[in-house]
């Protein structure tokens, strides 16, 4: 039988912390942000197919950094959760709290009982009939949430970017706008502006007819978002 | 919520788990919460259970029409005269029903959820091809039902992106499936529509005339079966048409069928 040193709970919540945050400072960043028309999503991500940000449900969202693997696990988990909730009651009945509780839940167990905590910050949006009624929850990898409101960074340089979006951040702006300010924060965290074709964006779209609100906006979209300045 | 460090497929000590995540809505439904799924361990006569009747597809240069009248009956009575039974069942598709109404509604809804959560888990719309595949499963796994007289029989038509074409495909109860070249009718008034159907086909018919002709076929589909509701002017009743094109599922306007259904009545009203 092998004996395990002591090891008080402060310093192993310690080491678990540190190695999540040094996982996930090495991975890109992703920003959203409300506007007039909804939420929009914006990330740098060399690849066209291997998402950071998609759908949930109909008005709910996801965006993940860090490990892909895990992030991806929890988006699939998100995504069978809003769908039997959804198919067992009725579709209006899937609330972006629900899906962040549970995530909360989920990451919290990993942190404390897994061997290594997940790397992984993931945000949950939901966008409402009005502006007023958007939320936004931003998911630490050790299960803490904050309830955010307007705008916020996640990843690496999450607390850069949340202070760069607020400088530029106005309510009720045109997604244009966003996308713009949006993009001037992830080149200001890097070197060198942020090619549209390299980045990843969508948007939960209360305007866009069917109850599915969420759509990707493709690189010329972008492109012409940011040449529009 | 499915915990996520533990996959929902194999076990620690069983055979080798699957890789990679099952897209199916269907079976994870029937883990989580099997008393939701439709179940036919309960015994019900048919003579109880409101019937759908006439349903049809008919294939046009851009894509499909997909129609059903509005009557579902339960026995000698008129179960409800506004009952629909065509149905989007994604952006390119649309699914209509004939045989036992309610056991036929939740299949929909079930074949709806499916067709969504695969698009959402794997980041891609599967395709018309592999729907159509999905849905006979989805009625062969009914064929338990189907013996105790819950017969679902649909008719699934949608926009294939690859071929660029309208396809259309028809199922027996036992979950057999038949790709329509050029129209199709099932119901207890399909026979009735099918002779309108085959007069009036033409493989170079224009999305107007397709639709009329569906129209036409539904309304000599009640002329012949006491189980087929006929449109009715007077109490605004008119049948589901959807159209299925590249640009997606659009479904014909009242106003428009009032035009259509006059036109074909005469002037007077009803038929």
């Amino acid at each position: 039988m092998s004996f395990q040193p002591y090891v008080p709970p402060e310093q192993l919540m310690k080491d678990r912390s540190d190695y999540a945050r040094k996982g996930i400072s090495r991975g890109k960043s992703v920003v959203a942000l409300e506007c007039d028309q909804g939420v929009l999503f914006l990330a740098e991500n060399p690849s066209a197919t291997l998402h950071k940000i998609s759908e949930i449900y109909d008005r709910i969202s996801f965006a993940g950094v860090g490990k892909y693997s895990e992030f991806e696990d929890l988006r699939i988990a998100g995504v069978r959760l809003a769908d039997t909730r959804g198919y067992s009651y009725g579709r209006e009945d899937v609330k972006a709290k629900i899906i962040a509780n549970a995530y909360s839940q989920a990451l919290s167990g990993i942190f404390t009982q897994q061997m290594k905590p997940y790397e992984v910050e993931i945000l949950v949006a939901e966008v409402g009939e009005s502006p007023s009624e958007t939320e936004m929850y931003h998911l630490l990898f050790d299960g803490s949430v904050n309830d955010v409101q307007g705008f916020v960074g996640i990843g690496g340089h999450a607390e850069e970017l949340t202070e760069r979006l607020g400088e530029a951040y106005r309510e009720g702006w045109e997604l244009a706008d966003a996308v713009r300010a949006a993009g001037a924060a992830l080149a200001s965290v890097q070197e060198g502006p942020v090619e549209s074709e390299q980045m990843e964006a969508a948007v939960l779209d209360r305007t866009k007819r069917g109850r599915r609100k969420f759509r990707r906006l493709d690189d010329a979209e972008v492109a012409s978002f940011l040449e529009g300045a | 919520m499915s915990s996520p460090q533990q996959p929902p497929h194999g076990t620690s000590n069983g055979p080798p788990a699957l890789i990679g995540a099952n897209p199916s809505f269907a079976d994870l439904i029937r883990v989580s919460r099997a008393e939701a799924l439709p179940r036919g361990d309960s015994l019900s006569t048919s003579a109880l259970t409101a019937h759908g009747t006439t349903v049809l597809g008919l294939k046009f240069a851009g894509g499909v029409v997909i129609a059903g009248d509005r009557r579902a009956t339960a026995g000698y009575e008129i179960a409800d005269d506004r009952m629909r039974k065509v149905f989007e069942a994604d952006e390119f598709s649309a699914v209509a029903i004939s045989g036992a109404a309610g056991q036929a509604v939740e299949v929909v809804k079930l074949f709806q959820v499916e067709l969504e959560h695969y698009e959402k888990v794997t980041g891609d719309r599967l395709s018309l091809e592999g729907k159509a595949n999905r849905l006979a499963q989805m009625i062969r796994e009914n064929f338990p039902m189907a013996m105790q007289g819950l017969i679902v029989v649909p008719l699934f038509g949608g926009y294939d992106q690859r071929r660029n074409e309208g396809r259309l495909f028809r199922y027996d109860a036992t979950g057999g499936r038949w790709e329509d070249e050029e129209f199709h009718a099932t119901g207890s008034g399909g026979r009735g529509a099918r002779g309108t159907l085959k007069k009036g086909f033409r493989s170079d018919l224009s999305q107007d005339e397709a639709v009329a002709l569906a129209v036409e076929s539904l309304m000599d589909a009640a002329d012949e079966d006491v189980a087929t509701g006929g449109p009715s002017l007077s109490k605004n009743i008119f049948p589901i048409v959807a159209v299925i094109t590249s640009e997606g599922v659009t479904e014909v306007d009242e106003d428009t069928l009032r035009t259509i259904v006059q036109t074909l009545a005469g002037a007077g009203g009803d038929r």
